[in-house]
């Protein structure tokens, strides 16, 4: 076991060389350079100025020199400067240690990641499997047509009207940032009471998406278990129904499950861009969404590396749980 | 036609089907919006009417007019154009990058094989929003840097599709014949095998639509989509994001446009995909 994740964190490193060298031949590659908006709008620089100011910035070498001057820094965790005005070391605007640990812009997009992930697991296998068992009820048909519209249903879309209805309409919760106004004056459950309204649209928007494919899958994989000899065995047995299902089938229908769920990190990653931007979340993904339009590249570059590894540690995560629940691929390893 | 051939099978199977054949005809509709936008559109999408800002739904602005006093019926007929394009355009791209590699995966194998499967790995470790966001903020909006941005970072699910089929298509007797015969690779991977293996892409392809369709719209919601003046259902939503208070159709009819074009691509592909697959034509009489 131990042998196979050391071999794994190892197939990391190439990997994330690929997403990095990817990632960075692309920002430097497009048209425009970050030196350009410094310097537009002011009529005066001299083309020496400009050159001045590329070489500040390290603009002036061969890419892949860049690169590698890059990956040189990275591997003492240091992320370089931001381009913006602040100057500030990007890592230090992602991980801000003077601010608590819940207000730092990575533990924000994290927090709320994590919480939804489980939030999806929790719902979307017991919705798989009672309608796997309930197949072709009332109750399954129902939950088929919800998954199919909430797998259509744009999540930003779904936002507007979640607000509309529970923030403005009826006034339960807010509809932006991550705090109120008056948090500071608030007593200690309170404050952790106000986070947690914050929260509740947020989450909720970011499970959905994922909630409906994930129920369907772990619907159609416990009907293809249950169709199973052994599974028809433990009924002959005399087993009650109950542990039939949640011991015999459960473990070998959550394997494609866990298959998905790996798969689908990148995208919560992602769409934490769009979700901090529509509920004003100060999180990595409004941070990127910043630094994308003022050509910050540290910051840029910083932000894809982590939401990468981010990925590929849950990839890991997703495996590690393959071999919890399959003790097939544990004896192979 | 004989009522036994494999099209009139499948395509009966299809029809059979009423969920898929309702996407199919919404998305025959949107087709026909689309097209026919110039001549269906109550109004100029881009007609600027101060004295009916904000309107509610009525007679004149079926679906009310936006905070310039356009009409947004108008506006979001206009916008069905975008959405297609995109969806059609990207899609494309995106299937042929993915059949491209996918087949030279599953016939080459060993290291070619190797080295674009680690490829078709580490693009599905990224966290594509972000990088499309990037490129897109920096390359600019126009809706073909969006097609072809959208195209360039959807093509892997369609390359691991095709490599599959070919891994197990290559070993098939009518791959060896076509040897036999004196077939050279390339010949034997698009005449014989890619024939064989269109039928799941071509459901992954409707599936794929729908996604670029949701992305090209989460794009025009966040700003850096397709730019206004021209109508898009997600910038329509962006308004509709500004003036939530005030103006509940801005944000209601684009949404309820984009989300029943998904559904319709998804319900469409979703019935292709059962209609065309044999295993399933028995299992439906249980």
């Amino acid at each position: 076991m131990l042998q196979y994740l050391l071999k794994r964190l190892a197939e990391m490193i190439p990997t994330l060389i690929g997403i990095t060298l990817i990632s960075f031949t692309i920002i430097h590659l497009a048209p425009g350079k970050p030196t350009d908006i410094l310097t537009d709008f002011n009529p005066k620089i001299t083309p020496e100025a400009r050159e001045r100011l590329e070489k500040y910035y390290g603009l002036d070498k061969p890419l892949i020199v860049q690169y590698g001057l890059w990956l040189k820094r990275i591997v003492k965790l240091d992320f370089g400067e931001s381009f913006s005005t602040d100057r500030r070391p990007v890592l230090d605007k992602i991980w801000d240690r003077k601010q608590p640990l819940v207000d730092r812009r990575l533990f924000v997009t994290f927090m709320i990641n994590v919480i939804s992930m489980v939030v999806i697991l929790l719902i979307s296998i017991p919705i798989g499997i009672t309608s796997a068992t309930h197949r072709n009820s009332l109750y399954d048909k129902v939950m088929t047509t919800t998954v199919f519209v909430g797998f259509a249903m744009p999540s930003f879309w779904f936002a507007l009207l979640l607000m509309l209805l529970f923030g403005i309409s009826l006034g339960w919760l807010p509809i932006s940032g991550l705090k109120s106004m008056n948090y500071s004056s608030l007593s200690a459950p309170g404050q952790a009471l106000d986070r947690i309204s914050h929260l509740v649209l947020p989450v909720f928007i970011a499970s959905f998406g994922s909630l409906a494919g994930n129920s369907r899958y772990m619907r159609s994989s416990m009907l293809e278990v249950i169709r199973q000899d052994y599974i028809t065995v433990a009924r002959a047995k005399g087993l009650p129904e109950k542990v039939v299902v949640y011991r015999h089938a459960l473990r070998n229908a959550l394997l494609p499950l866990i298959t998905l769920v790996g798969l689908s990190i990148p995208g919560l990653i992602g769409g934490s861009v769009i979700l901090e931007s529509i509920f004003g979340i100060p999180g990595m993904g409004q941070l990127l969404f910043m630094s994308v339009m003022t050509r910050d590249y540290p910051m840029i570059m910083c932000i894809l590396t982590i939401g990468a590894v981010l990925t590929l540690v849950g990839n890991l995560l997703a495996d590690i749980g393959y071999m919890i629940v399959d003790p097939r691929i544990r004896t192979h390893s | 036609m004989d009522r036994h051939s494999l099209i009139s099978i499948t395509w009966r199977r299809f029809l059979k089907n009423r969920l898929a054949v309702a996407g199919g005809v919404v998305v025959a509709a949107l087709v026909l919006v689309a097209v026919l936008a110039p001549f269906i559109s109550p109004y100029n999408p881009n007609d600027i009417d101060r004295r009916h800002i904000l309107e509610r739904p009525g007679i004149s602005h079926l679906l009310g007019t936006d905070d310039l006093g356009r009409d947004v019926l108008s506006r979001m007929i206009w916008g069905a154009r975008i959405s297609l394009a995109v969806g059609f355009v990207a899609v494309g791209i995106a299937t042929c990058i993915g059949i491209l590699f996918g087949a030279f995966a599953g016939y080459y194998g060993g290291w070619t094989d190797r080295i674009i499967t680690r490829f078709i790995d580490i693009m599905l470790t990224i966290p594509t929003f972000f990088l499309i966001l990037t490129v897109i903020a920096f390359i600019g909006s126009s809706i073909w840097n969006i097609m072809i941005v959208i195209g360039l970072t959807s093509w892997m699910g369609v390359a691991r599709l095709v490599r599959a089929e070919f891994l197990s298509l290559k070993e098939r007797d009518f791959v060896t014949a076509a040897r036999a015969l004196g077939a050279g690779s390339l010949r034997i991977i698009f005449r014989h095998i890619m024939i064989n293996s269109m039928a799941p892409v071509l459901v992954s392809a409707v599936l794929g639509i729908a996604g670029a369709v949701l992305l090209e719209s989460s794009l025009s919601f966040l700003g850096i989509g397709v730019q206004p003046p021209t109508p898009t259902w997600g910038n329509i939503l962006t308004l509709g994001k500004d003036n939530l208070e005030i103006a509940w159709w801005l944000s209601v009819f684009p949404g309820l446009a984009i989300l029943i074009t998904v559904l319709a691509y998804n319900l469409l592909g979703e019935g292709v995909r059962d209609s065309i697959d044999p295993r399933l034509w028995d299992s439906e009489r249980r």
